[in-house]
């Protein structure tokens, strides 16, 4: 059992079913980010844990307790919104101790509290402001302010960085990351932008369509992704992903790609485990990065295996050129150096990394080991 | 910096246009100065025909006359008494119906339930009914709470017919009222009325304003429910002023009639004079994202 416990937990409105059933179990401390496109459920499941929505069927409990019922004042939760939902007609100090105030705590308790919170938060000089006459990262900080504030079991986070300009959202994230880090609070966090949800997380839940594709630390659902939703949505940019067919080479299994000039390329795996698919059509996916040039490859992996590809376009982005080439149909994007000498058109030397590559099933789009 | 124009461009179009103004402007103010100048001259003056001049002798017996003293009903009270019913019945009228409102808009945008769309059609279409339709019911209902022909039973009557507008002003205003606030406010901890209370209504200034203005105008210058439901002590200020200048005994003191009209009117006036220009602003208010 852990700190929070999502437990086969649905949500329909009529017949329509927008989240099935849903097991995710946290630990205290854990900052654990739901990431995925609009309309896969995310929202839904951050409100059914601050009780917002009500649950269809399964159960929600934090320490043990189930939620199922509890009102949301009730929860001893904490939740900072996307608009960051600050009242209007209260100043800063009034929106920080409203909560407090609603849950009877004493006046110099409150006093002394907003004062810890706005010195951690560095929003003192700002107390008797009205929200309207704050920028919007200062918004953000009286957000989260007000939710620090209540010293809560879990926080929960609505996309709280998508209406900051871009500069500030690195900036805030950051500053989430080692309030998260000082505080060692427990974090259930929603956004759409996977890197947020790579660089704040120690555990990520990918949802789509209403399931939970994927549960995992950053490290496993960037190498290791479960289906080729997970592979295409998290990474920037994306996993490539191209058609191969298994077959066995001295003894070993490897992928046969159609390269743009009509050749055929076989690359042998990294794992033997694909042994057993051989003959198979699969969806071969390696991430950008995993494929370089032959000088910028990892030095560390086993498997560097070089491919002689057409190039059909660079596009250098300072710190890297991405070369691109077709195979197997598909744009295939390597990330190469940046003074790498390769034009369009030319034959060049593509060196992939097959440790990184994962295999899919075409059909089922699921990951094969 | 912009060339001056040239010497030449005197704008006719624009001299014409203010020419057109000014003259539609007094062609509207004449009735107004009509009665304030024939408010403050002495009958003979009058009915010497000098309707249009100014007061050759300035007086304001007519006023005094019209406020205390004149023959409206039975006794020569003047229109006093009917001024402070009609206070007595606009205000909390006003009031009620206003708050009333604000709670239906309230509980139909940020806690709708099922068939609150329903609900806030009907109380639409309340607002569309015409009074004459209500008047029978409605006199049967005031009897049978024991209402009749008094100034609450008058209360109860527009608290009653202001509730449809006044819950159409603010429903639409919180309908573009942000929802994440009511859900902040839930897990603050604030229940269903402090949040009205304290988030709500301290956001609602415009719209309460065009509410009030609205229903202060209505209410003040009904005259149908007033002759319908009061008796000769709780007559609102317009029935009064009907008896006063219906009243046909003795000659038509036109002076005092004037006096007392605009006594009549006075009210509202000052309302649009002090409120009004939040009126505009709150029509707008919430047809555009803040």
């Amino acid at each position: 059992m852990g700190f929070l416990d999502i437990k086969q937990a649905t949500k329909s409105y009529g017949a329509v079913q927008v989240l099935h059933e849903t097991d995710i179990s946290i630990e205290e401390g854990e900052f654990l980010v739901l990431v995925g496109p609009s309309g896969c459920g995310k929202s839904t499941l951050l409100n059914m844990i601050a009780g917002l929505e009500d649950i269809t069927s399964g159960e929600i409990a934090i320490r043990g307790n189930s939620m199922n019922g509890v009102k949301p004042a009730d929860r001893n939760i904490a939740m900072v919104f996307q608009s960051y939902a600050l009242y209007p007609n209260m100043t800063v100090s009034g929106n920080i101790s409203f909560g407090m105030e609603m849950h009877g705590i004493e006046k110099s308790e409150r006093a002394k509290r907003i004062a810890q919170v706005s010195d951690l938060l560095q929003i003192n000089h700002l107390l008797d402001r009205k929200p309207g006459q704050l920028s919007g990262g200062q918004r953000q900080r009286v957000a989260m302010g007000r939710a620090l504030v209540r010293e809560p079991d879990v926080f929960l986070f609505d996309e709280p960085l998508s209406n900051l300009d871009a500069k500030l959202r690195v900036d805030m994230r950051t500053e989430i990351k080692k309030l998260h880090q000082k505080l060692g609070t427990t974090i259930v966090y929603v956004t759409h932008d996977q890197i947020e949800a790579l660089t704040l997380s120690t555990r990520i839940a990918v949802m789509f369509g209403g399931y939970v594709q994927q549960l995992g630390t950053p490290k496993e659902i960037y190498d290791n992704p479960a289906n080729m939703f997970v592979a295409g949505f998290m990474g920037s940019p994306s996993m490539n992903l191209f058609p191969a067919k298994v077959v066995s080479e001295n003894g070993q299994p490897a992928a046969e790609v159609d390269l743009a000039d009509g050749r055929k390329a076989t690359i042998p795996f990294a794992k033997e485990s694909l042994a057993s698919s051989v003959g198979r059509d699969i969806i071969l996916g390696i991430r950008p990065e995993a494929i370089t040039d032959r000088d910028g490859a990892d030095r560390n992996s086993q498997a560097v295996h070089v491919v002689e590809a057409p190039v059909e376009v660079t596009e250098p982005a300072g710190s890297d050129t991405f070369v691109v080439s077709q195979i197997g149909g598909k744009d295939v994007t390597g990330r190469f150096r940046a003074d790498v000498a390769v034009n369009a058109g030319e034959t060049f030397p593509f060196a992939f990394n097959m440790e990184k590559a994962v295999a899919f099933d075409p059909q089922s789009e699921n990951r094969i080991d | 910096m912009a060339a001056a124009p040239a010497k030449s461009s005197v704008n006719w179009a624009r001299i014409i246009l203010y020419v057109l103004l000014v003259f539609f402007c007094i062609y509207y103010l004449l009735p107004l100065y009509v009665m304030v100048v024939n408010s403050l001259k002495p009958l003979s003056e009058i009915t010497a025909g000098g309707m249009m001049a100014l007061p050759q002798e300035w007086t304001i017996a007519p006023w005094l006359s019209a406020w205390s003293s004149a023959q409206v009903g039975v006794e020569a009270t003047g229109l006093r008494p009917y001024f402070l019913n009609s206070i007595l019945m606009v205000v909390p009228a006003v009031a009620l119906s206003t708050l009333v409102g604000a709670l239906n808009g309230y509980v139909l945008t940020k806690w709708a339930f099922r068939g609150s769309t329903i609900v806030f059609g009907l109380l639409l279409f309340g607002c569309f009914i015409p009074f004459q339709m209500v008047l029978i019911p409605m006199a049967r209902m005031l009897g049978l709470m024991g209402l009749a022909g008094s100034v609450p039973g008058l209360i109860f009557v527009h608290f009653v017919y202001g509730i449809g507008f006044s819950t159409l002003y603010f429903r639409n205003y919180y309908a573009a009222f942000p929802t994440e606030l009511v859900r902040a406010a839930q897990i603050d901890g604030a229940g269903f009325f402090r949040i009205f209370w304290r988030i709500l209504l301290p956001s609602s200034g415009p719209i309460a304003v065009v509410c009030i203005i609205w229903q202060f105008t209505n209410i003040w210058n009904d005259f149908l429910f007033g002759a319908s439901f009061s008796d000769f002590d709780s007559q609102p200020m317009t029935v009064a002023l009907n008896n006063l200048v219906q009243s046909s005994t003795g000659v038509k003191e036109y002076n005092v009639h004037f006096a007392g009209a605009i006594m009549a009117a006075l009210p509202t006036l000052l309302v649009y004079i002090v409120a009004g220009r939040y009126f505009v602003r709150g029509l707008m208010a919430g047809s555009v994202k803040g």
